[in-house]
C-alpha cells in the first residue's frame, strides 16, 4: 500500500520536475519582466473601446 | 515671436515636448516637428494609434535625418547580423536603446501589421531587444530597419552585441541545474522520514530497502549533473596547482556519495543521501543568488561597439558602403551627420565640426580644416564630409590602445580571492582532523577509524563556507545596485574593499559633461548689449554660440544686417546700428595676454575689446564633500587629457594629492596605472570616455562614470551613475564591511564544524545529526549575511530608497 502511494507521488513529483523543465527550456525564466507588461495590453484595448461606445451612446 | 508665452503650453501628440505652435498637425492633434507627425500618420494607416492609449506621449522624436542602411545589402555583414537563416525564416536580434515604455513593446510586438512579410516580433525589455522573424524574400533586412528607423526604434547595429545569447545559457543551465537537486531534495527528504522518525512498527525493513534504492536513484542526476560544475571546477584548480573552495567541496561529495552506497550495499544504514542533495541545492541557489546581472548593461565593451559597421565610400562617382574592417588605407569616405569617425583620416572637405565627446569626454566641438589630421572616434556634427583615411581602422591612434596587453590580460585572477584562500588552509585543518580521529580509534576498532575519517569529511563540507561569500556580496550588489552603482560581478567587490589609490579621469568623470559654464569676464553686460549679442548669436546653429544664446536668457531681438559668419573663427554683423564681433581671439585680432588656456569667446562691440566668455568646467556636485571624506585614507590622483588651465581649482579640492597630471594621451593614463602597480598600489580607476579604456582595463578596479547608464560605456568593473558620484567613499567603506561580514561567517561556519566534529569523531555520525546540522548550518549563515549586510547598509544610509 505504502509503495503505491510512494509511487504515485514520485509520478507527480517528475510530473512537476517536467513542467518546470519545460518552463525553463521554453524562455519563461530569461524574461521575467515584459511578460507582466504584455498581458495588460488586449484588455486595455478593449476597455478603451467600450469607453469609447460609452460615450458615443450618451 | 513675443506671442509665445502667453499661450498655453502646446505637447507634441506623439513625443511630447513642447510645440513652437499649432502649425503642425492633423486629426486635432498637434506635433513639434514633421517627423513626428509622419509616425504618427503611418501609425494612423496601419491601424495602431492605440499605441497612444497605452501611455500618452510614448513616441521617440523624429530626426529627420536620413540614413544610408545600403551595407545592410552585403551579404556578409547580413550573416554576422542574424542569428539564423532558413529558406524562408530569417530570426534576427537587434538593441534597441531608445526602448522605454509598454508603447514602445506594444509597437514593437505589433511589427507584423506593416509589412506581412514580418512573422514574429518579441521584446526583452529589460535587455531592451528585440526578435524579429522575417521572409527575406519578402521583406530585406534593408527594408526591416528602415521600418524600425522611420517610426523611431532605429537598432543599434553591430557586430560585437551577440555574445549576450551565451550568457542566457549558462543561466538556463543552472535553473535547470537547481531544479532537478531541489526535485531530489525534496524527494529524498520525505523517502527518509521514517529513518528519523524511527517509525519502526509501520515501516519494515523491506520497505526501508526499496526507499533506499529510491533514494539512490533520485541522487543520481544530482551528484552526475547538478553538481558537476564543482568537479570540474576542482579538478582544473587542482592542475593549476590552486586549492580553490570546489576542492573540499568535491571532496565532501564524493565522501558522502560513496560512504552512502556502502552503507546501503551492506545494510548498515540509510546513507546520507538527504545531507548530500540538501547541500547541492543550498549551493546552487548561492549560485543563482550570486548570478544578479545587469541585463541592459554591457561591461565588455571595445572601441567596435562605438563605430559603425560600415562606411559611406564612392565607387565610379556612386555612393556604396563598405564594411568597416575592410576599410583600406588611402580609401576616400563620406561621413554623415553624427556619424563617427571610423579610422584615422585626413579632411578633404572644406571644413569640419568634430564632436570628439566619445573620445576626450569634451563637450564642445573642434572646429577642422582642410587638410587636417583627424583621429578616428570623433563624431561629424552638420554637414557631411569627404575624407581620406590614412591609417587602418585596428592601427588608429586611439584603437592601437586595444592592442595593449592590459585587454588580454587573463580575467579570471580571482584566484587569490578569500574564500579560496580560507579554503586551502581549511582542507589541510580537515585532513588532519579526520586523520587525528582515524589513527584514535585505528587500533581499537578499524570499522570505527574508517567511519571516524569519512565523517570528519562529510560534517565539514564548506557549504557555509561556500554560501557566505554569495549572499553577502549578492546582497551588497543589490544594495549597490539600487544606489546606481552597477557592478558586473560580485568579483569586484572583493578588489574594491582592497583599493588604497584612487586615480580620477577628470573630464566627465569629476565634472560634468555637456555641462560645461559659460562664465563672462569683463565689465557686466548691461541689458541693450545682452541683446545686441543674442540677436548676433542666435543666428548662428554653432554650439558655443547657441550656449551664449542659451546663457543671456533674453527673448527680445534685434534684426541683424549683413551677418556674417566665418567656421572656426566667429561671426559678425550690424545690430541695431553698432558692429559686433563675436569669436576667437585671432579672429578679433586681440592680443596674446587675453589668451587663457581654457576656451574663450570674445566680443568686439564697434570695434571696442568688451569682454570675453570663457567655458569653464562645472565639477560634479558634492565633489569636495567626497573628496574631503577620501583624502585621509586613499592616496588620490587625477589624469587629465586636457590643458592645465584647471590645475588651481583641481589643486584646491584635491589638496594632498601629489600627482595632478595634464595633457595625458589614452596611452599615458595606461602607462600612469602600471607605475603606481609597480609600486604596489591596489588601483581604483574612474573614467567615462573611450580615452580611459586602456587605464580602466588595466586598474585592479576600473569604473565608468556614466551621466545615461544606457550610453555607451568602455569595458568596465562596473557602471557608476554621475548621480550617485558623491557616495563614492561610502561604496568602497561599504565593501569593506561586506569583507568583515564574510569573515564573521566563516566563524559561524567553523563553530559548526566544531560542534560536527564531535560528533564525527566519536565514530558513529547518525545521518539525523547531519541532516539537521548540515543545512541549519547553511541557513543560519544565509540568514546572518543577508540580515547583517542590509542591517549595515541602513545604518550608513545607503538604503533608502528614491
Amino acid at each position: 500500500m505504502i509503495l503505491i502511494l510512494i509511487g504515485a507521488s514520485l509520478i507527480v513529483a517528475v510530473g512537476f520536475l517536467i513542467a518546470y523543465l519545460w518552463a525553463v527550456k521554453s524562455g519563461q525564466f530569461s524574461d521575467k519582466h515584459t511578460p507582466a507588461i504584455r498581458i495588460l495590453f488586449e484588455d486595455k484595448l478593449k476597455i478603451s473601446k467600450q469607453n469609447q461606445e460609452n460615450i458615443n451612446e450618451y | 515671436m513675443t506671442e509665445k508665452s502667453s499661450k498655453e503650453k502646446l505637447i507634441c501628440y506623439h513625443c511630447g515636448e513642447p510645440c513652437e505652435d499649432d502649425s503642425i498637425g492633423i486629426d486635432e492633434k498637434i506635433f513639434c516637428c514633421n517627423g513626428c507627425k509622419t509616425v504618427y500618420e503611418m501609425l494612423d494607416a496601419n491601424n495602431l494609434c492605440n499605441y497612444y492609449s497605452i501611455e500618452s506621449s510614448p513616441g521617440i522624436k523624429k530626426t529627420d535625418i536620413k540614413r544610408n542602411f545600403d551595407f545592410l545589402n552585403d551579404e556578409a555583414i547580413i550573416k554576422k547580423l542574424i542569428d539564423f537563416s532558413t529558406e524562408e525564416l530569417t530570426s534576427i536580434t537587434f538593441y534597441i536603446p531608445q526602448m522605454h515604455c509598454s508603447s514602445c513593446i506594444w509597437i514593437l510586438e505589433n511589427l507584423y501589421k506593416f509589412n506581412p512579410g514580418i512573422k514574429y516580433s518579441e521584446v526583452n525589455f529589460l535587455k531592451k531587444t528585440l526578435s524579429v522573424r522575417f521572409n527575406q524574400k519578402e521583406i530585406s533586412l534593408k527594408n526591416l530597419v528602415e521600418l524600425l528607423d522611420s517610426i523611431g526604434y532605429l537598432p543599434l547595429l553591430n557586430l560585437e552585441e551577440k555574445n549576450i545569447r551565451n550568457e542566457n545559457l549558462v543561466l538556463k543551465k543552472l535553473y535547470y541545474k537547481v531544479g532537478i537537486a531541489g526535485f531530489s531534495f525534496g524527494n529524498i527528504m520525505l523517502l527518509s522520514f521514517p529513518e528519523y522518525l524511527s517509525l519502526q512498527d509501520v515501516v519494515t525493513d523491506n520497505i526501508k530497502s526499496v526507499f533506499s534504492v529510491l533514494n539512490f536513484i533520485l541522487i543520481l542526476p544530482v551528484v552526475f549533473y547538478s553538481a558537476s560544475e564543482y568537479f570540474i571546477s576542482a579538478y582544473k584548480g587542482l592542475r593549476n596547482k590552486i586549492f580553490n573552495i570546489d576542492v573540499p567541496i568535491t571532496l565532501g561529495i564524493f565522501t558522502v556519495f560513496l560512504r552512502s552506497i556502502y552503507e546501503i550495499s551492506f545494510h548498515i544504514g540509510p546513507g546520507y543521501f538527504d545531507s548530500l542533495a540538501g547541500l547541492v541545492f543550498f549551493l546552487l541557489l548561492g549560485k543563482l543568488f550570486q548570478n544578479k546581472t545587469y541585463d541592459t548593461l554591457n561591461f565588455e565593451r571595445n572601441y567596435k561597439s562605438y563605430f559603425p559597421i560600415a562606411v559611406t565610400i564612392f565607387v565610379d562617382g556612386k555612393e556604396t558602403s563598405v564594411p568597416v574592417e575592410n576599410l583600406p588605407v588611402g580609401q576616400r569616405i563620406r561621413i554623415h551627420n553624427n556619424e563617427i569617425l571610423p579610422a584615422d583620416s585626413v579632411l578633404i572637405s572644406s571644413s569640419a565640426l568634430v564632436d570628439y565627446s566619445f573620445v576626450t569626454g569634451e563637450a564642445t566641438p573642434i572646429h577642422k580644416s582642410n587638410s587636417d589630421l583627424l583621429y578616428a572616434g570623433g563624431k561629424i556634427v552638420g554637414e557631411a564630409v569627404d575624407v581620406e583615411t590614412i591609417k587602418d581602422v585596428s592601427q588608429s591612434y586611439l584603437t592601437q590602445l586595444w592592442n595593449s596587453k592590459a585587454f588580454t590580460k587573463n580575467f579570471d585572477s580571482n584566484i587569490n580571492n578569500i574564500v579560496n584562500a580560507v579554503s586551502k588552509y581549511f582542507t589541510f585543518l580537515v585532513f588532519g582532523v579526520a586523520l587525528l580521529g582515524f589513527f584514535f580509534w585505528l587500533s581499537t576498532d578499524i570499522n570505527k577509524a574508517f567511519n571516524a575519517f569519512t565523517a570528519v569529511l562529510i560534517i565539514a563540507c564548506p557549504c557555509a563556507l561556500a554560501l557566505s561569500t554569495p549572499f553577502t556580496l549578492g546582497n551588497t550588489m543589490r544594495i549597490f545596485g539600487r544606489k546606481k552603482f552597477y557592478i558586473k560581478n560580485v568579483d569586484v567587490l572583493e578588489k574594491l574593499s582592497k583599493v588604497n589609490h584612487i586615480v580620477f579621469d577628470k573630464t566627465g568623470t569629476i565634472t560634468e559633461s555637456g555641462h560645461s559654464e559659460l562664465g563672462f569676464v569683463g565689465i557686466g553686460l548691461s541689458f541693450d548689449e545682452k541683446k545686441i549679442i543674442v540677436s548676433l548669436t542666435k543666428n548662428s546653429s554653432h554650439p558655443l554660440s547657441r550656449q551664449i544664446t542659451h546663457r543671456l536668457k533674453v527673448n527680445d531681438f534685434f534684426s541683424v544686417d549683413n551677418y556674417q559668419e566665418f567656421p572656426g573663427k566667429g561671426i559678425s554683423g550690424n545690430v541695431n546700428g553698432h558692429f559686433v564681433q563675436i569669436g576667437s581671439a585671432e579672429f578679433l585680432q586681440i592680443s596674446e595676454d587675453f589668451l587663457n588656456k581654457a576656451t574663450n569667446i570674445f566680443i568686439k562691440i564697434d570695434s571696442v575689446f568688451r569682454g570675453f566668455f570663457s567655458v569653464n568646467n562645472k565639477y560634479r556636485p558634492g565633489l569636495d564633500a567626497v573628496i574631503e571624506k577620501l583624502v585621509s585614507r586613499f592616496n588620490l590622483s587625477v589624469l587629465s587629457g586636457d590643458n592645465n588651465s584647471e590645475e588651481k581649482t583641481l589643486r584646491k579640492i584635491f589638496t594632498h594629492s601629489e600627482n595632478i597630471l595634464f595633457n595625458q594621451s589614452p596611452f599615458d593614463k595606461l602607462e600612469f596605472i602600471k607605475k603606481c602597480q609597480v609600486k604596489k598600489d591596489f588601483v581604483l580607476m574612474l573614467g567615462d570616455g573611450l580615452n580611459d579604456a586602456g587605464a580602466l582595463a588595466q586598474s585592479n578596479v576600473g569604473i565608468s562614470v556614466s551621466e545615461n547608464i544606457n550610453n555607451f560605456s568602455p569595458a568596465c568593473d562596473g557602471i557608476l551613475d554621475s548621480e550617485s558620484f558623491y557616495l563614492l567613499n561610502d561604496f568602497i567603506s561599504f565593501s569593506k564591511t561586506s569583507m568583515k561580514i564574510i569573515i564573521i561567517s566563516f566563524v559561524i561556519s567553523f563553530l559548526y564544524n566544531i560542534i560536527g566534529f564531535y560528533f564525527a569523531l566519536k565514530g558513529n555520525l547518525s545521518p539525523v545529526v547531519a541532516a539537521i546540522l548540515m543545512p541549519l548550518s547553511s541557513v543560519s549563515v544565509v540568514v546572518f549575511t543577508t540580515l547583517a549586510v542590509n542591517l549595515k547598509a541602513k545604518l550608513i544610509g545607503l538604503t533608502n530608497w528614491k
